[in-house]
């Protein structure tokens, strides 16, 4: 065997390199992950600080004897170029593996080896792990609120029945598709609230009243958001076009609407709706808080939707605005048959973020007294019989809010990528 | 003729249309207010204020005014702001580069971080640390010291409180350096434009930043000492940490889940700012034989702060309205001090709510405008 340089590895003995360091790295990789799992200090006889250091220099030492360039082996060097480039990417490499190692059993033995599951009281919860007891005792209260757990079929219905016309539209023959913008801006919003009012509402066809008080959890949340959703859209396209108007009044009003409300948090924006807005309306006129909260809301991100929108106005070609004015076609001909179809198509990415941003608001109507998922484990938390499960519902919450908002946001990548490559 | 009613009409109408609504809400509001016994006014802003703030960086009691309140809650607003900014700056960028690494792993856990904090609720995150992972800490009594004269506890975060003599000397000296080190670059600016030489001005400023406020401690007569938070028993079970400066619990969760959640924002904007630059300009750059640390300098980042600095400015905006999320989880901020107790108490709640939103506005605008000014300033201004 030759000297071994262990400094600057090379190609001519790289079977002696490779082995060796892949030996020491395994031996770093065993000695923590013997730490972790099995509680057991493989490298006690060394000195203090040492013993937390060894299977880092160990480690390091390994992935530098690997590091091989161009050393012909096709997995070495597929290695080498993704995690071992130089030193500095050795040690983060080995600095991200160990702590991925060190936290994992922790965590799993919480949340899943050591958790409790069944029973349906706290007693059931007595190992150290997670009480998800406490999740499935209160799942319906999570999802719908104070609803009366009777009627809980009247939400799934009404979502179903709200989710499936907004389908209509895939299945339009081809001669009625014109009328598509014309049904989801005006027709679909009345439908949708028509079926949300009836259904879950009630108060007639024979279904008990229930107030809007009672509402809550997740659905809550996907009502708001919907509402919201459907009426900033048209308001934002109008002040959208009239911030491009060279009308100046048109204009200046757009723009104090729509920097007004961007430069406001939605915190005082609720306030406002639930202390403010009262004052301001006629007297003996009631306004349910939900309906304050949804309008509320819908301006402050109709001012949002309205800066997406513009986006996508501006940045069409001035060549279409000019084609379209050649034809005779007026502002609004022009904006309705040309401009809108394709300035739209452009910011559904961006609509589709705003949508995102909606939603991971909603929680906050909690300051008015309406209480969606974040309300609910709030209300929860502070129950006396489930006192002290703080950690598990807002790890459940954080899923659930996570799961929805990482489809949205991987939808609306797809959504721009697919829009991208058509122009 | 045509013309002009074409122009004219739309105009009046809409300012028709909105002085209509106006006048419709003012009216209500009038007959509303008359009837429940309600003037309007702020002459309440003068009147002694009678609640207790639990955190504050100035001089407050129940005796202040109303006003005073104000400032507390517009003051601790910019304290969480202030600090989260700094913190999710750091976080980001780090974070940022760290997406674009040749290494797989490096890479994807900085995706998985952005992906993971981006895309849970804000005020999720906020009860999460607090209500859930500050309660865990240990309670003073059983507490770790951090560095040795720190204290993570459950009531807070105890650390050392500075005790200055002559700060005033020592602040001059601070700005006095700073100046200096903008007479520096200026000088080496010309130098480089007229001479093409270069000094090492960055080494230069870290010097005399150093240097200057040390020899205020030398000759100035300036000196510091630190307060170190010692244990002391309250009663048979109740310990407090006296001496210090305590930073409240819910200072330490608004601050982390403000920096966390901002950082992603943050860190995408650094990223897109470094794809931005085009390869060709490196490349270019290296050619003329500028060395890798000068590319990076003097061609790399000027152009990438450009792409980066104002979707940063703007999700740094987006943090100090976030921040009025405070109140979810009772830090004495605008929204919680004005806008809750004070709002309250006066039932004022037309002038209150105005007040605030027009606070957060302000502050919105001047950012926006400054910001404006600066993008006109740095813009490539083509020939």
């Amino acid at each position: 065997m030759q000297t071994i340089n262990f400094l600057k590895p090379n190609r001519d003995n790289i079977k002696n390199y490779s082995i060796i360091g892949s030996f020491l790295v395994l031996v770093s990789l065993i000695d923590v992950i013997s730490n972790a799992f099995l509680k057991v200090n493989l490298t006690s006889f060394l000195p203090g600080s040492l013993t937390t250091l060894f299977p880092l220099i160990i480690g390091l030492i390994g992935l530098n004897m690997m590091r091989i360039d161009y050393s012909g082996n096709k997995k070495l060097d597929l290695l080498n170029k993704n995690i071992n480039t130089n030193n500095f990417n050795a040690l983060l490499t080995l600095l991200i593996l160990f702590s991925i190692i060190k936290a994992l059993p922790q965590s799993l033995s919480w949340m899943i080896f050591d958790a409790t599951i069944s029973g349906d009281s706290k007693d059931a919860c007595t190992g150290t792990g997670a009480c998800w007891t406490y999740i499935k005792v209160w799942f319906r209260r999570f999802m719908y609120g104070m609803y009366p757990n009777e009627f809980h079929w009247r939400i799934n219905t009404a979502f179903i029945l709200v989710i499936a016309l907004g389908f209509v539209g895939y299945f339009m023959k081809e001669n009625l598709k014109k009328y598509l913008a014309l049904y989801y801006v005006i027709i679909y919003p009345v439908i949708a609230y028509l079926v949300i009012y009836y259904l879950i509402s009630g108060g007639s066809f024979g279904l008990q009243w229930v107030e809007t008080g009672a509402w809550g959890g997740l659905s809550l949340t996907f009502i708001v958001s919907f509402f919201c959703l459907i009426f900033c859209f048209p308001l934002g396209m109008i002040f959208a076009l009239g911030r491009r108007s060279n009308l100046p009044a048109i204009k200046y009003i757009s723009i104090c609407y729509i920097e007004f409300w961007r430069g406001v948090p939605l915190i005082t924006v609720l306030f406002m709706s639930s202390v403010m807005f009262p004052m301001f309306l006629p007297e003996d006129f009631f306004m349910d808080k939900l309906v304050r909260v949804i309008i509320a809301i819908t301006l402050f991100e109709a001012a949002y939707c309205a800066e997406v929108i513009r986006g996508g106005l501006q940045s069409l070609p001035r060549g279409q605005y000019d084609a379209a004015k050649s034809l005779g076609m007026g502002y609004w001909k022009m904006h309705i048959f040309v401009i809108l179809p394709q300035a739209l198509k452009l910011v559904i990415p961006g609509i589709a973020n705003t949508f995102l941003a909606l939603v991971k608001d909603t929680p906050l109507i909690f300051v008015v007294g309406l209480a969606e998922l974040a309300g609910m484990l709030a209300l929860a938390k502070t129950n006396p019989k489930w006192l002290g499960f703080a950690m598990e519902g807002y790890i459940f919450a954080s899923i659930v809010f996570w799961i929805i908002c990482y489809a949205m946001s991987k939808y609306s990548y797809n959504l721009e990528a697919k829009y991208k490559t058509e122009r | 003729m045509n013309n002009i009613i074409k122009r004219y009409i739309p105009q009046i109408l809409a300012i028709l249309f909105v002085v209509l609504i106006f006048g419709f809400l003012t009216l209500n509001a009038q007959t509303n207010m008359d009837n429940r016994g309600i003037d309007f006014g702020f002459g309440f802003l003068s009147q002694e204020s009678s609640f207790d703030v639990q955190f504050s960086l100035i001089e407050y009691s129940g005796s202040d005014s109303y006003a005073r309140a104000f400032l507390v809650g517009l003051l601790n607003t910019l304290l969480v702001s202030f600090i989260s900014i700094i913190i999710c700056t750091i976080l980001g960028v780090i974070i940022g580069v760290a997406r674009l690494s040749s290494n797989y792993l490096i890479k994807n856990s900085a995706a998985w971080y952005v992906e993971f904090f981006r895309n849970i609720p804000l005020l999720l995150q906020i009860f999460f640390w607090y209500y859930a992972a500050l309660r865990a800490l240990p309670m003073p009594e059983k507490a770790n010291a951090w560095f040795g004269v720190t204290y993570m506890t459950v009531k807070g975060y105890y650390i050392p409180a500075m005790v200055w003599e002559n700060l005033n000397i020592f602040l001059y000296c601070g700005l006095a350096a700073i100046i200096a080190i903008f007479i520096l670059r200026n000088y080496a600016n010309k130098l480089r434009d007229t001479q093409g030489k270069q000094i090492p001005v960055l080494l230069y400023s870290v010097g005399l930043l150093i240097v200057l406020p040390l020899l205020s401690f030398l000759f100035g007569g300036v000196s510091l000492e630190f307060e170190i938070p010692e244990l002391k028993k309250l009663s048979k079970i109740s310990y407090i940490y006296e001496g210090g400066i305590s930073l409240p619990p819910e200072l330490i969760a608004l601050v982390l889940a403000l920096s966390l959640y901002t950082s992603t924002f943050v860190a995408e904007c650094v990223r897109a700012g470094i794809e931005g630059v085009s390869k060709g300009q490196k490349e270019a750059a290296a050619s003329v034989g500028l060395t890798p640390n000068q590319v990076l300098k003097l061609v790399i980042m000027p152009q990438a702060l450009r792409i980066i600095i104002p979707p940063t400015t703007n999700q740094y905006l987006n943090l100090t309205k976030n921040s009025s999320l405070a109140a979810a989880i009772a830090y004495p901020d605008l929204v919680l001090v004005f806008a809750g107790t004070a709002l309250m108490q006066t039932g004022k709640a037309i002038e209150i709510v105005s007040i605030t939103m027009l606070t957060y506005l302000t502050i919105s605008l001047t950012i926006a405008a400054i910001m404006n000014w600066y993008n006109k300033k740095i813009e490539i201004k083509e020939k």
